[in-house]
């Protein structure tokens, strides 16, 4: 299909797509994680972009960041120290992980781009005070990118972006759901590629892109096959190959609560409710990152959901190595699993290993035992 | 027949600082019979708010500390791992989690706690270790969110904090169905403040050459700084160990039979070898005067109001050493520099505290342009011995005395 090319298209060279849209008119801010306020950043006329690691090796940055941090903080730092990521304006580090804020301090000591922001939300996101909180975080963000832009962002700007963002997520949802009940409809590479594509193209463009691929997946609907339906949980997925390897050894991708998947695109921002309100409350309610507390049993709860509204046989814990709050939720996430009676596998993966062939026995040997 | 000479180098005060803490620990364990109620608190927390209401705090850090110092760190650590805990997580939570299960460690585990109070200022793994815990023993956690002051406090962040500290205040209020006396709120706020000053004190006499008191000896009398502060029985013990110090001053009795070269050390300590460690430097002559981690039970001291301790607690707990910008943690450390006046730094790297080990590298290259002392990093973990290359670290030092030998003074 024409239009998932494009994403791919887009994902492979980064550059090359922000400076495509720069041309057009917007600089690219760049973000950490799936709790950057796009709509800000897109209403302030900048574009988006979520860095991932470009999986070089690591060179530059073994001299700011020891070798148990995680691969995708040190690949990002790597790719900046390398002058990868020239093609910034600035970029915004959401607090969320130990790594990622001193990430952010030493990518604010080294002052490689003009514009640079904390974004420190709140770790809780269940109680009232910690709410307003996190508006009054919005809000600085948004004053500091009105400085950086020297314009005001006005509500109808905001509004409009979270149209175009809510586009977005309505489309990748549909799309999710249509592979749910078809899979094989489209690759799980695709899928993804679909994902990470939206958070590095133009949203425009993309949001436009996706209702064309929507479109389209709705006219096909093939047989349900003998695949084994698995709901993927982690933190990030960055490797294609991994999604390959699942159909491979005869499973199906029905659902995931990753930060590269559906946890970036959960839930909508309310449109009926003024604009910074509005994208906390779905930061509140959205699909939890473990480094957020949203209440002792949030994630177990959404992941236990996800299997049953998708009538999942098993589940894959994809664990980025040196990732903490994954690492300290797995037992339990486990525990509540094995508790229901859901078979579950865990795969420690490394940006910059690849350990495609292992994950690939892995994945046959679990499916048997489905 | 002679009587056995008296160790002149040994700190008295040593042994009256285990009775104090062995009582502390008895209290703790037997809180149930006493009608007591429990608190596990994350050592940056809060704990005046606890002493006021008559909860009795403990602090699974200090255990873990203890786990480490018993060399105990590696059977529960591998247990932790046994239960699905990956090897990279911190080795404090590792061996609590663990002890939790299995009873273990030097004192059999912690007393079970009624309530849980997790402050973030220190690190995000306590937030998910103190989750781990609340679901184990199913008992209610507070948390006291302490947003990291990156560049600064900034006014949301000071509004938040200040509401955050009413909420805890209900919360406890609520598990123990007893309102605060805000007497003696105020009263635990002013002995804090003076434990904490008086902790700065005794942090302060290792300027003096030849030091009275080592980083080894500081790792050891924190433990009451940080488990009883805003207690009377604190501010006697350090009044006394300040008095035995100066004591060792005026006599010139110094910790360093020798000293001749003065070290900082950063990070927290590598309890399964602190002997072995102190007297690797003692063979060189060299003392190790001072750290980053003991001082940072007395560093936010600036932002605190003893007369208003509640409203300047907020403050006081979001701005601790390691809830700030790697750039201030080198600026307070080049001062630690300039104070005990050093001739190296020894910075551990430390597995298990990502946010205290990651920016190292960059603080270390600024101290190397601004002082030009040498550094060394050594690659080590708090707790778990696993990692820890006792051959190798013992190259490196001699490495990195030899260095510190060769420059002029």
């Amino acid at each position: 299909m024409k239009e998932i090319d494009r994403f791919h298209a887009a994902v492979n060279d980064t550059p090359a797509t922000a400076l495509h849209i720069h041309r057009a008119g917007r600089k690219t801010i760049g973000y950490l994680c799936s709790y950057a306020p796009e709509e800000i950043i897109y209403a302030a006329g900048f574009h988006p972009m979520r860095l991932f690691s470009s999986r070089h090796e690591i060179i530059l940055a073994e001299n700011h960041l020891q070798s148990y941090c995680c691969s995708l903080v040190r690949g990002i730092l790597e790719d900046s120290l390398a002058g990868r990521l020239d093609f910034l304006e600035g970029t915004v580090f959401p607090h969320t992980c130990d790594s990622m804020q001193r990430l952010s301090d030493i990518w604010r000591m080294n002052g490689k781009y003009r514009f640079f922001a904390d974004l420190v939300l709140p770790a809780k996101l269940n109680t009232k005070s910690a709410a307003i909180y996190m508006e009054k975080v919005l809000t600085r963000f948004k004053e500091d990118l009105e400085t950086a832009s020297g314009k005001k962002i006005t509500d109808t700007d905001l509004s409009e972006a979270i149209a175009v963002c809510n586009r977005i997520r309505r489309h990748l949802f549909f799309i999710y759901e249509w592979h749910s009940q078809h899979p094989g409809v489209i690759r799980g590479a695709d899928l993804y590629a679909l994902v990470k594509g939206a958070m590095i193209m133009d949203k425009k463009e993309a949001a436009d892109l996706l209702a064309g691929v929507a479109g389209r997946l709705e006219q096909s609907a093939p047989p349900a096959g003998r695949a084994k339906r698995l709901i993927l949980s982690g933190s990030v997925c960055d490797t294609p190959d991994i999604f390959d390897a699942v159909e491979k050894a005869g499973g199906a991708i029905v659902g995931d609560d990753l930060c590269t998947g559906r946890r970036w695109f959960d839930s909508l921002v309310p449109e009926d409710a003024p604009p910074l309100s509005a994208i906390a409350q779905r930061f509140r309610n959205r699909m939890t990152c473990p480094a957020k507390h949203a209440g002792l049993t949030a994630r177990a709860d959404t992941l236990v959901s996800l299997v049953r509204k998708h009538q999942a046989d098993g589940v894959v814990f994809l664990m980025l190595k040196f990732c903490d709050p994954h690492a300290f939720d797995y037992p339990y996430l486990k525990q509540v699993l094995d508790e229901q009676g859901i078979k579950s596998m865990a795969f420690e993966m490394d940006d910059q290993q690849s350990s495609q062939g292992q994950f690939s026995t892995r994945m046959e040997t679990f499916i048997h035992m489905l | 027949m002679s009587e056995k000479p008296v160790d002149k180098t040994k700190i008295r005060s040593a042994k009256k600082m285990r009775d104090l803490m062995t009582t502390y620990y008895l209290d703790a364990l037997s809180a149930g019979q006493n009608n007591k109620q429990v608190a596990w608190i994350t050592s940056g927390g809060p704990v005046e708010p606890l002493v006021a209401m008559d909860i009795i705090p403990v602090y699974p850090e200090n255990h873990g500390a203890m786990i480490g110092s018993a060399k105990m760190g590696e059977d529960l650590c591998a247990k932790a791992e046994d239960m699905g805990y990956s090897s990279d997580l911190c080795s404090y939570a590792r061996t609590d989690i663990a002890c939790a299960v299995v009873k273990g460690g030097p004192i059999g585990g912690l007393p079970k706690p009624d309530m849980l109070i997790c402050c973030n200022n220190i690190c995000g793994t306590v937030l998910k270790w103190y989750e781990v815990q609340a679901r184990f023993y199913n008992v209610p956690l507070f948390i006291l969110d302490t947003p990291v002051c990156h560049t600064g406090y900034a006014p949301e962040i000071a509004e938040y904090v200040r509401t955050q500290v009413d909420e805890y205040i209900v919360f406890l209020e609520n598990m123990t169905k007893r309102k605060l006396d805000h007497d003696k709120m105020t009263q635990v706020g002013k002995l804090s403040f003076e434990a904490q000053h008086l902790w700065q004190k005794v942090l302060n006499t290792t300027a003096h050459k030849p030091s009275p008191m080592s980083a080894f000896d500081a790792f050891f009398f924190l433990a009451l700084i940080v488990t009883l502060r805003g207690t009377p029985a604190v501010v006697d013990f350090y009044k006394e160990l300040i008095a035995e110090m100066e004591q060792r001053i005026t006599e010139g009795i110094s910790v360093v039979p020798n000293e001749k070269y003065r070290l900082l050390w950063d990070n927290l300590p590598v309890w399964y070898r602190l002997k072995w460690l102190s007297a690797s430097f003692s063979a060189h002559n060299a003392c190790l005067v001072a750290d980053t981690y003991t001082s940072a039970w007395c560093g936010a001291i600036k932002y605190i109001d003893e007369n208003n301790f509640l409203d300047s607690l907020a403050q006081a707990y979001t701005r601790i050493y390691l809830n700030i910008g790697v750039d201030q943690m080198a600026e307070e450390m080049l001062d630690m520099i300039r104070f005990y006046d050093v001739d190296g730094l020894v910075m551990h790297s430390n597995r298990s505290c990502k946010p205290y080990s990651f920016g190292q590298m960059d603080i270390m290259n600024i101290v190397r342009k601004q002082t030009g002392i040498p550094v060394l990093m050594i690659e080590a973990d708090m707790v778990d011995p696993r990692s820890f290359s006792q051959s190798q670290v013992e190259t490196r030092i001699d490495a990195f005395m030899e260095i510190i030998k060769q420059r002029e003074k």
